[in-house]
């Protein structure tokens, strides 16, 4: 009966909602999908990172008759990849910017045919001198992008930073790097599209954000709203991976199915899925900072770099979120934050989880543990010293409104890590032997939800339905990839209508079926949609009350009756919820000034290693994850959340290396890209503080993100720990670590320097 | 996939007569595939160049393991789960029970066998060392015949073996005079499990009086073919284990590998790390080596 205070369905682990379809194979992807006369389309690529395009010639061993072939030249409407800018082509026309640039497509009945045909097509160039490197972007010897090879700047300025030198005790600085990182989705991309003259242009795919397809598709192609619909199949993983880069593919497989007539199937291999596919930015910070004789941060500058790659895709909004979180937990009384994202001619890199914040938070931590070494403190007092405290303003000027307390999280974890007793023991173990074992910390926050004034842009609808057999529907279009989307979705509904779990269904999300609550990124799912969702959910309870057929209290089959009355009286009954912001959250985009982000979710991240100087190699032996993330939804899927991410931030740390040559990736197969196993992963042991928010549906602030800030800069500080030794960069390789030991290496920080004032 | 299986022509004849006829008949035209852990790779990369495949895998004549008083011959299609779950290779080879178990995951070792990890003749197969350490000697079987070959000069250069076109490897023949050698692997991979090895050791040495009066030693990844380190076997033999030693020993062993760098590792890195196992090689010998 509702009305009981205790919520029965929130905080529980019901299961799955398409847990059973999963693991009895009856989930279709979107390769389990045939459509009768379907081609398969593949995609011929630049093999150089810059130049124009001269001549394209045919080899004559293939019979060309028997395939579709697509060229810039049949786009029906903008040749671009519609987002932020719209400077992607969606094929190259004249000139080359990256290599694995898609130039031509192709299609066939016979998918076996086209990678002989795709090689069979030879393009000749005439190469342009390309560049690789920031710094190389930055001297601007080459203009690759713009005016300036600047994708975008954001500066963030608070109180007086001329101000503070004079007045430190310590001026610490250091330069901090971060690298590439491939999603790696057990399921590769993938699209298929249809054309039909009367209900125009259909694609089905694995994708984020069906929305942001939808307007890529619609600028692609010239067609109205109506006249465009994507559906999500079911996802086998994204990571952000899927939040750009789906347009593309499902623009590619839309040109054929418009030129052929037949529906058109591009399922992407894994290794053009790597190669050719949005990674993470590789970045660059450098700190300066103030620092009293006491360790308190007086102020400093950070400038925040990001490698965009070629085009500028999701970059601005990436570097946005990482140059906000670039001053961490801690409060900076002055700073300044200079950022920006340049152009290389690499392909793009895009989003992935964290979406900038895992490289500023990478660098700032490891610069806290460079200043606790300055002032002599331990980098627990450094930080505990700087944490901010609810009332004091973050770098943006965002007073902290919720009641944390990082002091007494920090304390917790080292308890729950066993800190100071490892701490210890370990520096007895390590005079003798040749595995020597560390402990690192780190302490991060991560904001829920698009920034600043995102929310209120997307202005996210969502709908819930009573149906006419009297069951209750969510109408979203965010998506589940693994995450818990669905589950967490229809908990929230079913808790807000006192219904069971079971009475709750999920409608697969398909832009003609259901509104836009927004792309499925930046931890905004169960704070933003899931609050719409408990809103909409009681829109549909208050309607039933209002017409009479429902009681103040009634019990799920009373439920049931009234929605299919309801339904045979009136007809369809659904209940509509938009975003409206807050007022108490204002943000100015010029000035970079106000609130961030809704609500923040607060992390304290305890790592233990042991290095092995007979290999070189790391092995995270304990990892203490304890998060404040308001109200845990749902407890099991929330912990594999931390679990995944604390992993995913492992491979980040210390095994995922891109290797690149003249911006092409060379180990684009997972025999050589090297990510985790399970035999790699130490216990991660995950503790949750649930202190609530008003924001979030019953309580629940953002987590798919914050497990990926912490974990990289946590390990690297426990290998120096280990081996006496700072390192600034990820990945840490064995290699990196003997180069290191033996003296050459570039990664150990010898660069950072410190003066105290006399 | 990248290879189009109309392509392909893939025979089984299902016997080892009627294999080796066909390799006589058209000498270097078919292929033979085993358990196809490398085959496969190449084909989906739409790399191999072979087209003709024949289906050795699972032929009875190859996947023996028989025990004689004085040697082991193991089958050459015998697989890596077939060598790790057999008590004698484990209780008298253990150096190639632990490189069987390190090889891929499971799927890998329920499908590749010993002998295609030799013809596939990978300077990083995990198995190929422990063979190099335990002097094995190879049936070679063809149409014409049998004949038997030690195993460590079959490779004579990156990925090219003595093998003729018309032959298969029949199986792998280990003496069994070990028993009173102490053994000790390693594997260096980028990760724990189903990794590429960057520099691997196989060795066995017997300690009598505190002086090593016997010692193999044998790397993978460090060479452009596995590896015997002769001269730093010798640079070992009848000495004391003691500190000027563990030195003598990194430096012949250094000096003695040809490393390089590749999208794997570094030259340089590979070179600190072979000596390194070697000295702990020497260290666990010293303390663990002792009986015998």
């Amino acid at each position: 009966m509702i009305g009981v205070k205790d919520e029965r369905i929130v905080g529980t682990a019901v299961p799955r909602l398409e847990g059973r379809e999963k693991i009895t194979g009856q989930a279709r992807y979107v390769d389990d999908m045939v459509l009768p006369g379907m081609l398969y389309g593949a995609t011929v690529r630049s093999r150089i990172p810059r130049g124009k395009i001269k001549k394209i010639t045919f080899g004559p061993e293939i019979n060309w008759q028997e395939f579709v072939i697509v060229s810039a030249k049949d786009i029906p409407g903008k040749n671009c990849v519609a987002l932020i800018e719209d400077d992607q082509p969606c094929l190259a026309d004249e000139f080359i910017n990256h290599p694995e640039e898609p130039i031509l497509l192709l299609a066939h009945e016979d998918r076996h045919l086209l990678p002989k045909a795709v090689e069979a097509v030879s393009v000749e160039y005439h190469p342009l001198s390309a560049i690789f490197t920031m710094e190389e972007s930055e001297s601007r010897s080459e203009i690759i992008w713009g005016a300036n090879n600047t994708f975008k700047t954001i500066l963030i300025d608070k109180g007086d930073v001329q101000g503070v030198w004079e007045k430190a005790h310590y001026i610490v600085e250091g330069e901090y790097r971060t690298g590439a990182q491939e999603q790696l989705y057990i399921e590769n991309n993938g699209m298929i599209a249809a054309f039909e003259p009367q209900q125009g242009l259909t694609v089905w795919g694995s994708l984020q954000c069906p929305y942001y397809v939808h307007k890529a598709l619609m600028e692609l192609c010239g067609l109205p709203p109506g006249r465009v619909r994507v559906v999500q199949m079911e996802t086998g993983g994204a990571f952000g991976g899927k939040e750009e880069y789906p347009s593309m593919i499902a623009a590619h497989a839309a040109l054929l199915a418009l030129k052929s007539g037949r529906p058109v199937k591009i399922i992407y291999d894994r290794m053009e899925d790597m190669a050719a596919t949005t990674k993470r930015h590789p970045s660059r910070t450098r700190h300066r900072t103030a620092v009293s004789k006491d360790g308190k941060i007086l102020g400093g500058t950070i400038e925040f770099t990001i490698d965009g790659g070629a085009y500028a895709t999701l970059s601005s909004v990436v570097l946005s979120r990482g140059a906000i979180h670039a001053g961490g937990p801690y409060y900076w009384p002055n700073v300044r934050i200079n950022a920006k994202a340049v152009a290389t001619n690499a392909p793009p890199h895009g989003a992935f989880r964290g979406f900038g914040a895992p490289q500023s938070i990478f660098a700032l931590e490891r610069h806290m543990d460079r200043i606790a070494q300055v002032v002599e403190l331990s980098p627990i007092e450094i930080r505990r010293r700087n944490f901010l405290k609810p009332g004091q303003t973050t770098t943006t000027g965002q007073a902290v409104s919720e009641p944390i307390d990082l002091g007494r999280l920090l304390d917790r974890a080292l308890e729950l890590s066993n800190y100071s007793a490892k701490k210890d023991e370990f520096a007895r173990q390590n005079q003798n032997g040749n595995c020597k074992r560390g402990i690192g910390i780190a302490s991060f926050l991560h904001g829920a939800g698009f920034t600043g004034a995102g929310e209120r842009y997307l202005s996210s609808v969502v709908e819930v339905e009573a149906c006419e057999d009297g069951g209750v529907r969510v109408l979203v279009s965010s998506a589940e990839f693994g995450q818990g989307t669905k589950t967490i979705l229809c908990q929230i509904a079913a808790e807000a209508l006192g219904l069971r779990y079971e009475d709750v269904r999920f409608a697969q999300p398909d832009t003609q079926e259901v509104p836009n609550s927004g792309p499925t990124v930046a931890s905004r799912t169960a704070m933003v949609v899931g609050k719409l969702v408990q809103s909409a959910a009681i829109g549909i309870r208050q309607t039933l009350r209002a017409s009479g057929l429902l009681g103040e209290s009634y019990s799920a089959e009373e439920f049931r009756i009234a929605c299919r009355k309801y339904v045979a009286a009136h007809g369809k009954l659904r209940s509509l919820a938009r975003y409206e912001q807050p007022e108490d959250i204002v943000w100015n985009e010029e000035k970079y000034r106000g609130s961030a982000y809704a609500a923040f979710s607060w992390a304290v991240y305890i790592a233990a290693v042991t290095v092995d100087l007979t290999t070189y190699s790391v092995s995270v032996d304990d990892f203490v994850a304890l998060q404040e993330v308001g109200r845990v939804l749902h407890p099991v899927l929330a912990k594999g959340q931390i679990i995944g991410g604390v992993a995913q931030a492992i491979g980040f740390a210390l095994y995922e290396r891109v290797v690149w040559d003249n911006g092409r990736m060379q180990n684009a197969q997972m025999t050589n890209y090297i990510m985790p196993t399970s035999a790699d992963l130490p216990p991660i042991r995950v503790y949750f503080e649930e202190m609530g928010n008003v924001h979030g549906a019953f309580g629940a602030k953002g987590i798919g993100e914050l497990p990926m800030d912490g974990p990289a800069p946590a390990i690297v500080s426990a290998v120096g720990d280990a081996l006496r030794t700072f390192f600034n960069s990820i990945p840490l390789l064995p290699e990196d670590i003997f180069d290191a030991i033996a003296g050459k290496g570039e990664n150990a920080e010898h660069a950072g320097s410190a003066r105290g004032n006399p | 996939m990248r290879a189009h299986p109309a392509n392909y022509e893939l025979v089984a004849p299902g016997g080892l007569s009627a294999v080796l006829s066909l390799l006589a008949k058209e000498r270097g035209v078919w292929l033979p595939i085993a358990g196809g852990t490398d085959v496969m790779v190449e084909y989906a990369a739409g790399k191999l160049p072979a087209r003709k495949l024949v289906s050795i895998w699972n032929l009875p004549e190859l996947r023996r393991i028989e025990v004689f008083p004085g040697e082991i011959r193991i089958g050459a299609g015998c697989t890596y789960t077939d060598l790790r779950v057999h008590d004698m290779v484990g209780r008298e080879f253990p150096l190639l029970a632990n490189a069987a178990s390190w090889t891929g995951g499971i799927a890998n070792q329920n499908r590749g066998t010993i002998g295609g990890n030799i013809v596939n003749a990978s300077p990083a197969a995990d198995s190929l060392p422990a063979l190099l350490v335990y002097e094995a000697e190879l049936i070679l079987v063809s149409a014409n015949g049998e004949r038997r070959v030690p195993y460590s000069n079959f490779h004579v250069a990156y990925r090219k073996t003595r093998l003729a076109p018309d032959e298969l490897i029949r199986a792998v023949c280990l003496p069994r005079c070990f028993s009173r050698y102490y053994a000790h692997a390693r594997k260096v991979g980028p990760r724990k499990a189903q990794a590429i090895a960057k520099v691997c050791l196989a060795a066995q040495a017997r300690l009598e009086n505190g002086v090593v009066e016997d010692i193999r030693v044998a790397m993978g990844s460090v060479a452009p073919v596995p590896l015997r380190l002769v001269r730093t076997e010798d640079s070992i033999k009848r000495k004391p284990i003691d500190a000027a030693l563990l030195r003598l020993a990194r430096q012949t062993t250094a000096a003695e590998i040809q490393p390089i760098d590749d999208i794997r590792s570094t030259a340089s890195y590979r070179a600190a790390v072979a000596g390194n196992l070697v000295a702990e090689f020497l260290q666990a010998l010293s303390t663990r080596g002792m009986q015998g």
